[in-house]
């Protein structure tokens, strides 16, 4: 290698830096820092004119290092990786100073970000200089992909992959694909029936040749990187082989044991030798082994006998252990709805005709527990009152995004109370109705028109009076408090993250926002992306959205999870460790700390004596550094972050302070 | 005289808290300008000696922030970073410096706002410690 010879480029990025950091005077100042040979400022770094003048400064100027002070490295460092390997210099001799998220955007003062952005940029420049070029290898992708997650988004996820021609696992916790979108009766603002739209769907994955399908299931062990995950899926038994089984259900009815139906929100009783409902994908029984007598005491048995020819029966099954090797991961793990009873104000866990949203649509359901007859205590209710909001906007619980839906499934379920029964008094309670989607207004018009009431207005309580339900709330648009007695009262409940989702979120290294939905790579440019390659987001479990955007962003992750499965190769980390021979004394450290197990000892030949050494894993090495931290002897390096590199830049920190 | 001004160095993890601090730019969250960043990919690639090392140079304080434990991008380095962390207060104090000018944070890359509070908290105590006389660059 030549002369380090470092080029300075210092965006203004419009305004956004140049507003508080004087450019001009910042860029005097990389001029004369050391090995620096050439500090320009220019208005947009990133765009087409700017980066020409990096690749022509580095012909001219024949620079080996570049740094850009410009927004963040997570922002802009791949782009300008790849005007320097385009101008033939390794891309990985870039060092990027955050002067824009750290330092002009948070610092108003000129003076003092103006000397922080100096003190950034002269520690990007020490580092810069003793950069090393590093070497990227391909790796061959294994065409293949996991959706975890069987509802509607799992579901279009892992048929649009399938279609394009890969092998998709589709693991679902459920018995059943179909997720909460089966549960619902009809959707808004068309009317169209939940089930009958999705269970063509369903019997598509059920009998797509690319799609392995793996119900009752969840996975235990994720390993690997993109490209190459090895994923072990937990098979738990349901107790009915499910090759064998031809869902006759003649065995339901030997079964004596009754539990709440799940699938109805337990507002009726199902045997527990069950099939969820009756489209379930796939078409097969299965006994819960918390109510059933055998599981649970060995005792019964009454259901083993009946299946004599199938012998589908198998309550001995034990748990199975399956590993899939996949290039790509997306997660469409969904959401749960919000539990009322964090609100005891409003009667949920207190009176049975205070009922959530999606009991309601149960109730509503064709294949409902009433099929289809809103009844409640065997009548049908004449005052019905919604209320909105419940467990969304809310800061009293820690919840303060719109779940997006609930707003309409209010307008859609007090139009079927209005069709069901049309001389019901329907009220709804709401903060701000929010109609946005396409044909989402002129629906809720639509309701207002057949005479539904709406009050402005945030529910204080709903309590008996005598043996009549009362709600309680201030009509805030006349300054006057109301009270409306009803006979059934419907809480709009909203969406909030799976409480089961820690164990995927950890296995999976997904990080979430702050209202703990798995936070996106970007929230405008990469919206199912993760932070991790290769994993993708779909549906619900990134944040509460509407079917038709559930099934787009479904198939955005589709198309994005088959980038690297079409391409065939990826890039692999060049980030990685290094290990001096002549400096290791072999003392182990590094491979008790990796938490990838990708060093281990190996034996050479040094001064005539045979000695052990660490030796690095470059495919299995994931670039923490934690072993750099651990080395005594600092043998062990993280290219591009090595201690050299990281002491030059407190050491130039050290010189520009105050 | 002026006010004494800290400085800062802050190690911040590539996934969580610098991810973190990158937020609370972008929503325009201010916070007083003593502390520089370095990133590292991981709060357990922190080497004690990058923590004497800034002290010795001439920083007031030093500040290591990761991931929240159990959310570790490389499943446990921020444990190793606790560690070393309780071992270096140790450390420090064995060699006549406050403990407390080292910090040591769990910020995600969800909690701008956090990071924004982080700063100022940790400024305004080692603003209150005073600056670190007796450990400067004449060693070196």
């Amino acid at each position: 290698m030549g002369k380090t010879k470092v080029g300075v480029y210092i965006c203004h990025c419009g305004v956004n830096i140049k507003y508080s950091v004087d450019v001009t005077e910042l860029s005097r100042f990389a001029s004369e820092l050391p090995n620096v040979s050439v500090a320009k400022d220019y208005i947009y770094l990133c765009s087409d004119p700017g980066q020409e003048l990096i690749r022509n400064e580095i012909k001219e100027f024949n620079l080996s290092h570049i740094v850009v002070a410009a927004c963040s490295p997570w922002m802009h460092e791949p782009t300008f990786r790849k005007v320097l390997k385009s101008t033939g210099i390794n891309p990985y001799c870039l060092e990027m100073a955050n002067i824009r998220e750290h330092c002009s955007w948070v610092h108003e003062d000129s003076e003092k970000a103006t000397r922080k952005a100096k003190s950034i940029l002269a520690a990007a420049v020490a580092k810069a200089s003793l950069l090393e070029p590093l070497e990227e290898k391909e790796v061959d992708v294994i065409p293949a992909a996991l959706v975890l997650g069987g509802g509607i988004a799992g579901i279009q996820a892992a048929l649009d992959i399938a279609d394009t021609g890969f092998k998709v696992y589709l693991v679902e916790k459920e018995p059943s694909i179909g997720g909460h979108m089966m549960q619902l009766d009809k959707t808004f603002p068309t009317l169209d029936c939940s089930a009958c739209i999705l269970t063509p769907k369903m019997s598509d994955v059920g009998n797509h040749p690319n799609i392995e399908l793996y119900t009752y299931s969840e996975i235990s062990e994720v390993k690997g990187y993109v490209g190459n995950f090895k994923v072990t899926v937990k098979k738990k038994p349901r107790y009915i082989i499910e090759d064998k089984c031809n869902g006759c259900g003649i065995c339901v009815s030997y079964c004596p044991v009754e539990m709440p139906d799940p699938f109805n929100m337990g507002l009726s009783k199902t045997k527990c030798l069950y099939i969820p409902f009756p489209q379930a994908v796939p078409a097969c029984f299965v006994i819960d082994p918390d109510y059933c007598r055998y599981t649970l005491r060995r005792e019964c048995k009454q259901c083993d006998p009946v299946c004599k020819d199938l012998k589908a029966i198998d309550l001995k099954q034990k748990e199975q252990f399956i590993e899939v090797d996949v290039g790509t991961i997306i997660v469409a793990t969904g959401f749960d709805t919000f539990d009322p009873a964090l609100k005891p104000e409003l009667g949920y866990s207190l009176y049975p005709n205070v009922i959530t949203g999606l009991e309601f649509e149960r109730l509503s359901s064709a294949s409902g527990p009433t099929t289809g007859d809103i009844m409640i205590n065997g009548k049908k209710p004449k005052n019905v009152v919604f209320i909105q909001c419940v467990g969304s906007r809310d800061k009293s619980i820690g919840n303060e995004y719109c779940s997006r839906v609930c707003c309409m499934y209010t307008a859609k379920q007090a139009h079927l109370i209005k069709e069901k029964i049309p001389d019901a008094k329907v009220t709804v309670f709401y903060i701000d109705v929010r109609a946005f989607g396409k044909g989402f207004e002129e629906f809720y018009d639509r309701v207002k028109q057949e005479g539904v009431i709406y009050i402005r207005g945030n529910v204080s309580e709903v309590y008996k009076r005598g043996d009549q339900l009362v709600v309680k709330a201030e009509d805030t648009l006349i300054g006057e408090l109301v009270e409306v007695e009803t006979d059934l009262v419907v809480l709009a409940v909203g969406m909030v993250p799976r409480n089961d989702s820690s164990t995927v979120n950890s296995l999976l290294k997904l990080s979430q926002s702050s209202d703990k939905f798995l936070l996106e790579a970007h929230p405008k440019l990469r919206p199912v992306d993760t932070a991790s390659d290769g994993i993708f987001l779909a549906g619900c479990c990134q944040g509460p959205k509407d079917i038709p955007d559930t099934v787009a962003q479904a198939s955005a992750a589709a198309a994005k999870a088959c980038i690297p499965l079409s391409q065939g190769k990826v890039t692999t980390e060049a980030i990685i460790s290094q290990v001096d021979e002549q400096l290791c004394r072999g003392c182990g450290f590094c491979v008790e700390v990796c938490p990838y197990e990708a060093i281990e000892l190996k034996s050479i030949e040094r001064y005539g004596q045979t000695v052990e050494v660490a030796a690095v894993n470059e495919v299995l090495c994931k670039s923490c550094g934690a072993c750099a931290a651990a080395c005594l002897s600092g043998a062990i390096q993280q290219k591009s972050f090595t201690d050299e590199q990281l002491l030059s830049m407190i050491a130039s920190l050290g010189e520009y302070y105050e | 005289m002026s006010e004494f001004e800290p400085n800062i160095v802050a190690f911040l993890c590539n996934w969580c808290s610098y991810a973190g601090a990158d937020l609370t730019g972008t929503t325009r969250t201010r916070y007083p300008p003593n502390v520089k960043v370095i990133r590292v990919m991981c709060t357990g690639r922190v080497n004690p000696l990058f923590v004497i090392q800034a002290l010795r140079q001439g920083a007031d304080g030093v500040l290591i922030s990761g991931c929240h434990p159990g959310e570790c991008h490389y499943l446990k380095g921020n444990y190793f970073a606790r560690r070393r962390f309780t071992l270096m207060r140790s450390l420090l104090e064995f060699i006549g410096v406050n403990p407390l000018r080292l910090r040591m944070s769990w910020v995600s890359a969800s909690e701008g706002k956090k990071f924004a509070g982080v700063i100022t908290e940790v400024t305004k105590d080692i603003k209150k410690i005073g600056p670190l006389k007796s450990f400067k660059r004449e060693i070196l």
